[in-house]
Formats: C-alpha cells, sequence, structure tokens
C-alpha cells in the first residue's frame, strides 16, 4: 500500500515538474532568470519560491470546496424555519467573521495541537503532538470561508422565487432533487460574483499560512531574502506571483461567468 | 329569515398542533449543544486557569495593545480616505495616463496580500538604506511602526477609492444635469449634490473596509508591533497559557460587533428619508 502511494506521489511530482510554469521545462524562471538570484536548481531560489508557489496554489484550491460544503450547509441552516438551527448558525458567522484570520489560524493551529494532545494523553501515548501546518491552514481557512460564503449564498437563495421550489414540487421530484436539478444552477448563476471575490479574499489570506510554517510563496520568499539580503526584490517577486495567481483567476472566474449566463443571454 | 340575537360569545383559539420532531429541530437541537458546550468550556478553563498575578501582569498589555490597534487603524482609515480622493478621480478621469496609473495602483494593492506589501516595505525598503538617508527618509522607514502605518494606509486607500468610485458613479446622471441646469458650478455641484447622494452609497462598504482593517491590522503583530495580537504572542511565548488567545479573541469580537451595531443604528439613522 506504501509502494502505490510512493508511486502515485512520484509520478505527480514528475508530471508536477513538466508542467511547472517557473521552473519546468518551459518555465519563467529557466528561461529568463538562469543568470540571476531565481536561477532553478541549487545556482538560485527558483525552484524554492516554484515550490512556495506550488503549495500556496494547492492551499487555496485545497480549501476551497471545503469552505463552499460547509457555508452551503451553513447556509440552509440560515435559512431553515428551526429557530435553534438559525441561532447556531448565526452564531457560527459572527464568531468567524468577526475574528481576524490570523487570529483563526493561531486558535485552531495551538488549539488542535492542545486537543489533540489531551486526547491522545488520555487514550496513554505521552508524546509531542505537532499539527500538519497545511491542514491547520485548510481548517482555519476553510472556516472563514464558509462563514463568508454562507452570506453569500444566503443572498442568493433569497434571489431565488418561491415558485422555483413549488415548480419541483408539482413535478414531483423530492427535496434533495429539486436542489440539485432547480436551484442550485440558478444559485451557482446568482452566486458567482460574490464567491469569485470571496476566493480571491481566499487567495490573498493564504499567505497568513506561511506564520505558522509552511513554505509557500511568503516564506520560501522571506527565507531567500534574509539569506540573500536582497530583501525588495524577493518580497517583489511575491508580490508579482501573487498578481499572477489573481490573474489567472480572474480569467477563469469571467469565463465561468460567461458560460453560466449562457442560458440569458438567449433568451 | 333568523336575525342572530346575541353575539356568538369569544372562545380561544383552537390548540396548536404539536410541533413535529423533525431533522432540522433535530440538528439545531445539536449544533446548539456544541456552541453550549464550546462556550462553558471556554468559560471553565478561563475560571479554572484564573491566575490574579498573571492578569494584573498582563492585562495592561493586552489593553495598551487594543490601544495600539485602535490607533493603527483610525490612523490609517483617516490618512486612507485622504489619499483615496485622488486615486478616485484618477480612476474616473478621462486622462488616459492618470486612469492607468490608479487602475495598476488600485490593482496592485488590491491583488496582493497585505502582508506581503508589509513585508515589501519594512524588509524591503531596508535594502535602500543608503538611497532613503541621502533623502533623509530612514528615520521614518526605520520603525515598524511607521512602516505599519503607510502600507496600512495605501492599501486602504487602493480598497476605499473603489468604494468611492462605485458610490460617485451610483448617483444617477440626471442628479448632475439637474445642478447643471440650477447653475451650479461643478466643485459646488460635487461637493452639495452628488457627495451627499454618494456617501449613503458607501455607508455599508466603509463599515466594511473598517472592520477588515481591525482585522488585517493582526499581521502588523509579525514586525515587531506590540499591538494586540503582538501582545497576545507575547503573553503566550511566556506563560503557554492558551487563555491568551481566548481573550484576545474576545476582544477581537467585541470591537468588530460593536462596530457592526453602531454603523446599523448610524445607516438607519441617516437613510431615514429613504423609508417608504
Amino acid at each position: 500500500m506504501s509502494g502505490l502511494f510512493a508511486a502515485l506521489s512520484s509520478g505527480l511530482s514528475w508530471i508536477g515538474a513538466i508542467i511547472d510554469p517557473l521552473c519546468g521545462p518551459a518555465g519563467v524562471f529557466r528561461w529568463f532568470a538562469s543568470e540571476t538570484l531565481l536561477a532553478c536548481g541549487d545556482a538560485g531560489w527558483g525552484d524554492e519560491i516554484a515550490y512556495g508557489f506550488l503549495v500556496t496554489a494547492s492551499l487555496a484550491v485545497a480549501t476551497l470546496p471545503v469552505g463552499l460544503v460547509i457555508g452551503f450547509f451553513i447556509a440552509l441552516a440560515k435559512q431553515s424555519e428551526e429557530k435553534s438551527l438559525r441561532l447556531a448558525a448565526n452564531i457560527y458567522t459572527t464568531i468567524f467573521r468577526g475574528l481576524p484570520e490570523l487570529l483563526t489560524l493561531f486558535i485552531v493551529y495551538y488549539g488542535l495541537q492542545i486537543l489533540v494532545q489531551q486526547f491522545l494523553a488520555t487514550v496513554g501515548y505521552d508524546g509531542a503532538v505537532e499539527i500538519n501546518a497545511f491542514v491547520a491552514g485548510m481548517i482555519a481557512l476553510g472556516v472563514v470561508f464558509s462563514a463568508y460564503c454562507s452570506e453569500v449564498l444566503l443572498s442568493a437563495f433569497k434571489a431565488i422565487p418561491h415558485g422555483q421550489y413549488e415548480a419541483g414540487d408539482a413535478l414531483g421530484l423530492h427535496r434533495g432533487k429539486t436542489m440539485r436539478l432547480i436551484i442550485l444552477p440558478q444559485l451557482i448563476r446568482v452566486a458567482l460574483p460574490g464567491l469569485g471575490n470571496l476566493w480571491m479574499a481566499l487567495l490573498k489570506d493564504t499567505a497568513l499560512v506561511s506564520v505558522i510554517g509552511l513554505p509557500d510563496i511568503l516564506r520560501q520568499t522571506g527565507i531567500a531574502a534574509r539569506v540573500t539580503k536582497h530583501a525588495f526584490e524577493f518580497f517583489g517577486v511575491a508580490c508579482v506571483l501573487f498578481l499572477v495567481l489573481a490573474m489567472i483567476s480572474s480569467i477563469v472566474f469571467s469565463a465561468l461567468e460567461r458560460s453560466t449566463k449562457r442560458a440569458e443571454t438567449r433568451r | 329569515m333568523s336575525i342572530a340575537e346575541t353575539m356568538i360569545p369569544p372562545q380561544a383559539p383552537p390548540p396548536a398542533p404539536p410541533r413535529p420532531y423533525t431533522f432540522s429541530r433535530f440538528f439545531g437541537s445539536v449544533a446548539l449543544g456544541i456552541w453550549l458546550a464550546l462556550g462553558v468550556g471556554i468559560f471553565l478553563t478561563v475560571v479554572n486557569g484564573w491566575d490574579p498575578e498573571k492578569f494584573s501582569r498582563y492585562a495592561p498589555n493586552f489593553l495598551s495593545g487594543l490601544g495600539v490597534t485602535l490607533t493603527l487603524v483610525t490612523a490609517s482609515i483617516l490618512m486612507g480616505a485622504v489619499v483615496s480622493l485622488p486615486v478616485a478621480l484618477g480612476r474616473m478621469s478621462k486622462n488616459r495616463l492618470w486612469g492607468w496609473l490608479a487602475y495598476a495602483y488600485v490593482y496592485f494593492f488590491r491583488g496582493t496580500p497585505l502582508i506581503t506589501q508589509l513585508f515589501l516595505i519594512y524588509y524591503g525598503l531596508g535594502s535602500f538604506r543608503p538611497q532613503l538617508e541621502t533623502v533623509g527618509l530612514w528615520w521614518f522607514f526605520r520603525d515598524a511602526w511607521n512602516c505599519a502605518l503607510f502600507t496600512f494606509t495605501l492599501n486602504t486607500a487602493a480598497y476605499q477609492a473603489e468604494i468611492l468610485r462605485g458610490a460617485i458613479e451610483s448617483v444617477p446622471r440626471g442628479q448632475r444635469e439637474g445642478a447643471a441646469a440650477l447653475g451650479l458650478p461643478d466643485r459646488i455641484a460635487f461637493f452639495k449634490v452628488i457627495l451627499p447622494q454618494a456617501m449613503i452609497v458607501a455607508l455599508r462598504p466603509y463599515g466594511n473596509e473598517i472592520i477588515l482593517m481591525i482585522k488585517g491590522s493582526a499581521i502588523v503583530a509579525i514586525v515587531t508591533v506590540f499591538d494586540l495580537m503582538g501582545e497576545t504572542r507575547r503573553a503566550f511565548s511566556r506563560t503557554f497559557d492558551y487563555q491568551m488567545y481566548i481573550w484576545a479573541a474576545i476582544l477581537y469580537l467585541l470591537m468588530v460587533e460593536l462596530l457592526r451595531n453602531v454603523w446599523g443604528w448610524l445607516e438607519a439613522r441617516l437613510t431615514r428619508h429613504l423609508k417608504r
């Protein structure tokens, strides 16, 4: 089993090395920065920064589905007829929208560590436990994302007329199917601009995870800056990389918006 | 034909049907139970770990950290408002160059994380020390507090410029034409007709921006400014007491909720005349 995982991960890293936009065979750093501090390999910091780029992008991509799913259920809870469910969901959003992301991250990182340690101590294991920074970042950012996401989805739910649910009932669809076939496609269309903004915020918040030691763009460029004493250049590179991520996402989101609007323009 | 001689005596309404025990009710009770357990757990940790000595030692630090956070946010929001005015005007100007410059400024500061900008200015400008010394600005950028204030001002100016632009453009054209028809000069029309209407639209986004700044200001702790977060980190690193983070969380939540409620009241008050 571990052999399978090793083979999988080495295969994935091979594919990653091929399509790596910074240090791959067709990478920007390899072609345009081979004589500078950003050279790939041992000569420069290109490959370290490329790894950080990958970590940042994968953290954001891994957090997105978690946040979306939690946010969807929180939004459902908020428009439920049950008072206690609404109250619980409102407490959730109040807390996680009010706390600074950095504080949420620390609370999750150290809090989880303490909780797991206490749990293991009751089981009988006394050792230092260290939570994976990636997982802690994913949980903290996912929770914050879901709190904002629930608000966006809630307002999108309100934009869908009640007749749509009634039409689903009239067609004899049960509730899950009405949601999946009738409500969700319209919901995505309405909520997409708001979700795009949230995705940008998430992308920027991933930079905070460098504080708890995850080797993302900011941490890698920070190490390079400290070692080489070229702080301005390296943090400038970090800014440019974040800008590139933002540009790619805005292109993707405008394409998505166009594809969800197809039905509207034809009318 | 019969005529009712007496009125039907008032009767009690029929008893409400028993509420069915649904799934959502079950989930709601469970979720509320979890929150209650968490709240009680936090309360118990605070009570059990209560140490008067620790409190008297760190409470003043927390208060001074709170003061630093509030000062930083207030100063950067106010200065950012001043900087945002020319940027917003640049974004709306017909001049290509100004429009492009303002767009690039806004895109840079909104597209990159605040923490990266802070590092770029605090650590990055350190490598230009000789040049800055010749210009005579080194004393300013040497200090982490000044760098934080500078970065936050530039950052919030970009966001506020977009808020301002959106709000000004949301004022219908007819308002401007009406002012022109009354013979008002452009300046007076802008300050007396356009801006007041734009500010009502901008009120809510401004509140959100202040809240974002309060939350974002926590990152100055990383560049050695002892704001609320910085004091929390210092206290935690000395005591390894998880309570410190709970206290910080409560203080931040209080700040944000207070501001949100005040802002809601302000908005309701200022938009009285728009109520139908």
